[in-house]
């Protein structure tokens, strides 16, 4: 496994204003051994056949019966799956944790795919608040407009919405990127850990509000920078990211990106301070 | 939570009497306490449209304490008797529950006084007065509320409702929504959220002269309004103003004779998805209540923080 604390990547990341702090300690992460693969198991998990393919009308299903069918057709083997008239259903297609095409032909309600691990998801309609909750893997594209929350907490993969989202895109986030084409809402970014947050267009009123580290970068005007977020110098490791995301995501085609504001944690708030706990609670 | 939805056809009217009971049904699951319906009528525009109640409903889970029908009898008879006081004169009367009514009445003189005058008698409370609203609440959902009252009939050109779940006041109906914005005709208001600087803006209002009929938080929004209008702002301006006026959460839709609109708040903390289109705009607190009208493909959005609209139309 390579030396993170040594390698380019590290270096890299943290040029860019990511990964900055020392883990230190016992960690509870159990990193995957290929020597033995066969003895893991992924609880929940399916093999499935991308080419195989098959289309299930949920119009007359509840979310729970909805996701039951999924997971039944994943465990036939089926790879691509395609749902019609999602008609903005909530909860529809949670807990995926294998590979998979995902396609729904129309629009998603509330928590739409979330803590998914794996699969590549295409929404092509609307989807409501916190879409992608919680992903630790995988690839979402929503065509047309986001709720609220947008990838709240995701922890990996790429979450990409073509048209504009609403408030606390990417709270809590911890890992992997949100890319927006269009506008985003207020307190973008609020209080991320990690990953990185892309928006071409406007952002509302508090960007990056306590944020912890993690990047952000907004392609158009700024509402206002919230608590602790600051603007940082854009690096070529930012411009080839940038260039290199979008043209994956099929986003922002010729956008030029070079003139985007990158922002990160300006590591002031208390949480950064070496204070014991019982100093803290005196200072409070 | 609860669960606000609306909708406006522009240039035509439409049935948006089934058309919001559709939509609120979809948002059962976010306040099945009551349901209230604000609908703008194709009534002909010739006499005022009073809805009244003299009771509350004491079923379905109610939180009044229960009366005996005849009290109601009694009250309907104050009722008619300050109209006649009052020089108004009622053309046509329906009693479309033993507690509520709708009364056509003609009557040209100030709505506040004649409010304040109907309302002094206890338990009465005008829902609405105006010559295009009819708004109706009651409690139940809004399959019920509408079979109960025969709303689905209705036909118009802009509705708003409500499906509440009861937080800070009690299972009845004066605090159900939509509440009217006394003493402006054809003005009523629903929202989702809560208000955290209530007390503070009633007691304000009530000095200026304004009436609340309930401990609703939401009610403030309506007073608030009418207050702006009555000072001279127009519907969009109030709704600016309330922006800064009103501290907490929400996303509310207020409606006049001819206009809706919608606010949310600074936060962007409640939900609101919007459809909007050259005939058509339809709002909801989630999707599902606009695809109970438009189950094609369409595109929606969520409104931005302190967002402010008004459609006419």
């Amino acid at each position: 496994m390579a030396n993170l604390k040594t390698s380019a990547k590290k270096t890299k990341a943290q040029s860019m204003g990511m990964h900055t702090e020392v883990l230190t300690g016992k960690t509870q992460q159990k990193f995957f051994n290929p020597d033995e693969a066969e003895n893991f198991f992924y609880w929940g998990t399916h093999d499935v056949d991308f080419n195989k393919r098959t289309e299930l009308d949920v119009k007359d299903m509840d979310c729970k019966m909805a996701n039951d069918k999924i997971d039944r057709l994943m465990s036939e083997g089926y790879g691509t799956i395609v749902i019609k008239n999602p008609q903005g259903k909530h909860s529809l297609g949670v807990g995926i944790l294998n590979k998979l095409n995902l396609i729904f032909e129309g629009s998603l309600g509330y928590f739409g795919v979330g803590s998914i691990d794996g699969p590549i998801v295409k929404v092509n309609g609307r989807v409501g608040w916190s879409c992608a909750e919680n992903m630790m893997a995988g690839k979402v594209i929503v065509e047309k407009n986001a709720g609220s929350c947008f990838g709240a907490a995701i922890r990996g993969g790429d979450l990409i919405c073509k048209g504009s989202v609403g408030a606390r895109t990417g709270i809590d986030q911890k890992g992997g990127s949100i890319i927006v084409g269009g506008d985003a809402g207020a307190f973008t970014g609020f209080m991320m850990q990690r990953g990185r947050i892309v928006v071409l267009g406007d952002v509302g009123i508090n960007l990056g509000d306590s944020m912890y580290d993690g990047t952000i970068y907004v392609g158009g005007k700024i509402g206002s920078f919230g608590s602790d977020a600051v603007e940082a110098p854009m690096e070529k490791n930012d411009i080839d990211w940038l260039n290199r995301k979008l043209s994956v995501a099929e986003i922002g085609n010729n956008f030029d990106v070079s003139k985007m504001t990158k922002v990160v944690a300006g590591k002031k708030l208390w949480n950064y301070d070496a204070l014991e706990p019982t100093e803290k609670k005196g200072a409070i | 939570m609860c669960g606000i939805a609306g909708l406006i056809h522009r240039g035509k009217s439409s049935n948006v009497g089934k058309e919001l009971q559709d939509m609120l049904q979809a948002l059962k699951h976010r306040g099945p306490d009551s349901t209230g319906y604000a609908l703008y009528a194709d009534n002909d525009g010739q006499n005022f449209i009073m809805r009244f109640k003299v009771g509350e409903n004491v079923g379905e889970g109610s939180t009044s304490v229960n009366e005996d029908e005849s009290v109601y009898d009694a009250r309907k008879k104050l009722v008619d008797k300050k109209l006649s006081d009052l020089g108004a004169v009622v053309v046509k009367e329906d009693r479309l529950t033993p507690y509520s009514f709708r009364y056509e009445i003609k009557y040209d003189k100030d709505l506040m006084d004649f409010s304040k005058n109907i309302e002094s008698i206890e338990s009465v409370e005008i829902l609405s007065i105006g010559k295009s609203l009819e708004l109706i609440k009651d409690l139940g959902d809004a399959t019920a509320v509408s079979e109960r009252y025969g709303l689905d009939k209705v036909k118009g050109t802009h509705a708003i409702g409500h499906a509440r779940m009861a937080t800070e006041s009690g299972v009845d109906i004066k605090s159900a929504h939509p509440f009217w914005g006394y003493p402006f005709a054809d003005v009523s208001v629903v929202h989702n959220g809560q208000l955290t600087n209530y007390w503070n803006n009633r007691r304000a209002l009530e000095n200026k002269g304004m009436r609340f009929m309930s401990e609703c938080d939401s009610e403030l929004i309506a007073v608030f309004l009418a207050e702006k209008m009555r000072s001279g702002a127009t519907l969009e301006e109030g709704m600016k103003e309330s922006l800064i006026g009103l501290d907490g959460v929400f996303t509310y839709f207020v409606a006049t004779k001819d206009s809706l609109g919608m606010a949310k708040d600074t936060m962007a903390a409640k939900p609101l998805v919007l459809y909007e289109s050259d005939d058509l705009v339809a709002m909801g607190s989630e999707e599902i209540a606009i695809r109970s009208i438009l189950p094609q493909e369409i595109t929606t959005y969520d409104p931005f923080d302190g967002e402010v609209k008004v459609w006419q139309i």
